[in-house]
Formats: structure tokens, sequence, C-alpha cells
């Protein structure tokens, strides 16, 4: 007898593999892929109580199989009966010889025609194996609009004449960098403050870390693909030590460092160790390299800024943006003093794209903070504090500028 | 990203309203039910509903573990909430793209505010 939680993992381990097969046997995508969801379901009631069987991705293959023929009928029935019933295969008992199919199907759930929001919902259905409900719980948004979101993805993937095989080469490197995308999306929409509401979500960190693992499987030979994976790793490292027992967030500098996971910290940093000797540089290497550097330090205080800031200036030559260049003045401020940092700040503010933003404020309230001027400080922790977008930051930016209420004279 | 969008009643677009034919009337409705339609069928849409009148709305205030309750009318206030979207997009001028479809944006009533989200990953940084 297997626990619900194996099963759960199996059936996401075995999804794509039976998805690939349907669809490579009968083509139609979004017909095949209603079928296994519905194969998923039924093996999630029956498997935990009646026992897994014995060649579990051939009952997977055979049940959606017969689905999917019952679905096609429906379908076919609603179009008239145009087609005739002859090009009804009888579902085929042997299981297909196992051909990859994760790769193609995350370039097929990343497709440029859709939204990233479908992106992120299909490629959770379709590759993760995940239940529409479950995706609903794990991004706080009602069934009904995840389930929207697919069929409107499926539909716009027929419209848009994808197939399921692999993209010429020549768009291959534009196709993977959206899968990416997608998979760093999904571990950042995972990484929030736990909560009530967490409480039986589907871990979407995790996901996305054995979703970018199965990528990196399949390209061995691409440093974003790793670089992608240690990011996450080292990042992810850090989860026990992020949270107060209260929800509250804890900022890097403050973090219990014994509770990060040496053991995860070790894998994340010989994977970014090796693949920056070994393949040409890229962001997602270089946020991996700065996350090992921060992993590394036993204390806040040993921290290599000098690196730090070295990385952030590559990583802004090769992929400016806001948050590279705020990422890049903290650095500054930590090797040549607050003032400088101050003075990168103000400069920086010209880019419209970070005028008034609330992490400008944080960033100079904790500048100020380390140049003693508390008043200042506090000033800009309230500024920011009221324009950020998220509650766990708010609640941090607010009891910033708590600590730095001087004692009220009466 | 996840944005509301509030859209307001006031004296003036009331009298709007009430001086329209019901052709125009219908139109409205009309244009209110392609817009339900199209974020429902993009999957942006997650929550949507009208509210009715204020004079029907009720005060609610604990006191001392005692919970009481003043029914409207109140005085009137000029504006009010008279309806929302709660939608779920990819940024702010998406979200502005669906309010300017909102007929009461015609008269200058409707609002688009960022939700506050549980992401802390700025922290790390």
């Amino acid at each position: 007898m297997s626990t619900a939680t194996e099963v759960e993992g199996l059936l996401r381990e075995l999804a794509p593999g039976v998805l690939g097969a349907l669809v490579r046997r009968y083509g139609g995508f979004d017909t095949c892929e209603d079928a296994v969801q519905e194969a998923l379901l039924a093996a999630a009631v029956q498997w935990p109580t009646g026992g897994v069987p014995g060649n579990p991705k051939g009952w997977l293959i055979t049940v959606s199989s017969r689905r999917r023929t019952e679905l096609w009928r429906n379908e076919a029935a609603r179009r008239r009966r145009e087609q005739a019933a002859a090009l009804l295969a009888p579902p085929d008992p042997e299981p297909v010889p196992a051909v990859d199919d994760t790769l193609t199907l995350l370039l097929l759930c990343c497709h440029p025609s859709l939204t990233q929001v479908s992106q992120v919902a299909l490629t959770l259905r379709a590759v993760g194996g995940l239940r529409t409900a479950e995706i609903a719980r794990a991004l706080l948004v009602p069934e009904a609009t995840v389930a929207q979101r697919i069929s409107r993805a499926k539909q716009r993937i027929r419209t848009s004449g994808a197939e399921f095989r692999l993209p010429p080469q020549a768009e291959r490197s534009e196709r993977i960098a959206a899968v990416l995308q997608v998979l760093y999306l999904i571990f950042n929409e995972g990484y929030t403050a736990s909560s009530g509401s967490a409480l039986h979500r589907v871990e979407l960190t995790g996901e996305a870390i054995r979703l970018t693992r199965q990528l990196r499987t399949r390209l061995p030979e691409d440093g974003e693909v790793a670089g992608l994976l240690a990011l996450m790793l080292l990042t992810d490292a850090r989860r026990p030590a992020r949270t107060r027992p209260d929800g509250a967030l804890v900022p890097l500098a403050e973090q219990d460092r014994s509770l990060w996971d040496a053991q995860t910290i070790a894998e994340g940093v010989t994977l970014i160790t090796e693949t920056l000797a070994s393949a040409p540089i890229g962001p997602y290497q270089l946020q991996a390299a700065i996350a090992a550097v921060h992993d590394e330090a036993a204390r806040f205080e040993d921290t290599d800024w000098r690196q730090i800031l070295g990385l952030y200036e590559l990583l802004g030559s090769i992929a400016p943006g806001p948050m590279v260049t705020l990422g890049r003045i903290v650095a500054v401020a930590m090797v040549h003093g607050p003032q400088a940092g101050l003075r990168q700040l103000a400069a920086a503010e010209a880019d419209p794209a970070l005028a008034g933003h609330h992490r400008v404020h944080a960033v100079r309230a904790h500048l100020l903070d380390l140049a003693g001027d508390q008043e200042a400080a506090r000033a800009c922790y309230r500024l920011a504090a009221r324009r950020t977008l998220s509650v766990p930051e708010q609640r941090y930016l607010e009891s910033r500028a708590a600590q730095l209420t001087p004692p009220s004279r009466a | 990203m996840k944005y509301l969008i509030l859209i307001y009643s006031n004296p003036a677009s009331r009298a709007v309203w009430e001086g329209l034919s019901d052709a125009q009337r219908a139109e409205g409705l009309q244009r209110y039910a392609a817009l339900n339609e199209d974020l429902a069928a993009s999957g942006e849409l997650i929550v949507a509903e009208a509210l009715a009148d204020p004079s029907l709305a009720t005060r609610v205030s604990v006191r001392a573990g005692r919970t009481m309750t003043t029914d409207g009318p109140f005085a009137e206030a000029k504006e009010h909430l008279a309806g929302f979207y709660l939608i779920e997009c990819e940024g702010i001028d998406r979200a502005v793209g669906h309010a300017a479809r909102v007929p009461e944006a015609a008269y200058g009533l409707v609002e688009v505010r960022p939700v506050l989200d549980l992401n802390g990953l700025g922290l790390d940084m």
C-alpha cells in the first residue's frame, strides 16, 4: 500500500511521459491533455487504497487512451460526425517505448503565442502533472480561473499551428529562454511567506526545482539551465531561516545561518562552479554565483562583497535591469561605504524604471541607516513600506522604521 | 499581478444613467457583458460584482465584545463604490486597458489599484 503522497510523486513523474505517448500516437495535444488529466485524477483516487498497478505508466496510458477516445467521440458527435469513425484507433495496451517527451512538452507549454500566466498554468498541469485544483490553490486564484487559462492556452496552441515536436534549431535557444523564465516564475511564486493558506498548497519552489532538474537532464550542456537550477538551489537552501515562527520574513543579514541547508548549498555551489568554468556565461549563472557567495559566508560580516560587486558589474553589462542596478549599489555601499552607495543611488534614479520605485526608497533607507542618519532612514523606510506591493516586505519595512523611532519625549 | 478595478458612482453619473434611453442602457450593459466575457475567456478574471445601492448598507461596530449595527441610508457621500473587478494580468498597462472598457471610465469614475502579494523574494537582495 502506498501513501497518497507517494502516489502524488509517482503521478507527477509519469505525467509528461504519458501525455507524450498519447500525443504522438493520436495527435491533438488539447484532447490528449484533458484525457491525461482525468486519468491522473482517477489514479490519485484509486491507487492509495487499491494499490499501485504493476505497470503504472501502462495503466495511465491505457486509461487516458480510453478517455481520449470518449472525448474524441463526443467532439466528433458535436461536429455532426464529419469524420469517419474508422479513424478511431483502438487503444494500444502496450506502453510506447520510452521516448523523452519532457523537453518537447515544456517548449510547447511555454509557446510564445501564450501569455505568461497561461504558460505557468499549462506547464504545471501538462508537465508537472498537477491537477487544476492544486494549481489554483498554489497560485491563490479560483479553480475556474486556472481551468479557463488552460483551455484558452490549448486553444491558442491549436490555432497557432504549433505542433508536438522540437522547434527548429534556429528557434531553440529563444524558446528555451522562455521555458527558463516560466520555471523561475513558478519558483518565485512559491517563494512566499508561509501563511495559513499555504498549509495545503503544493510546494511550488520544490515543483520548479524538480522540473528544472528534468530539463537539465535533457540539456546537460546548457549553461543557463544549470545556472537557473543552481540559483534555485542556493536560494531555496536559505528557506528554513527566512521566516520567523510568527510568519515575519528575516532579511539575509539577520538570518540564522546554521539553519541553512548545507547539503543543498553544496550541490548548488558545485553546480555553478563547474558551469562557470565550462559554459558561455549568462545572467542566471551570474545570479547563482552571487547567491553562492552569500551562501558561502559563515556570518554576514564574512560576506565577500568585492566579489559580489564584481559579479553585479558583469551582470549589469550583459543583462542590465533596475534590480541589477540596485543590487550593485548595495554592494558598492558595502565595499566603498554608504555615502558612495547613496551617490550612485541618486544617479540611478534618473532611470524612469527606478524613479519612485519602492525598492529605491528601501535601499536608500538601508544606506542612510548604515551612514548613521536614523531620522532620514526612518522616513525612507516608511515611504518604502507605503509603496511596496508585498505584504511581508511591508511588514519588514514598517518594523525597521519602528526600530529607528527615538524614545518619545514628553 | 492582481489588480482591483473599482467603479464609482456619483450623482452626475447616476443622472446620466437615468437619462439614457432603453436602447442606450442596453448598449451600456452589453459593453459590460462583453468585458466580462473577454476577461473570463482570457483567464484573467478572478471575480467581478456589482454592489447594491449604498442605502442598503449596514455599518458594523464592535464595542466591548458586542456587535452593533446601523442600517443605511447614511448621510450621502458624494461618491460610492458601485462595483469591482478583481483580475490577474501581466502588468498595470494591461489592467488599465481593461479598466478603460468600463463604461463609467467616460466620467472619470474608474480606478485601478494593485493588490498586495505575499512574495518576499525582494528581502534576499
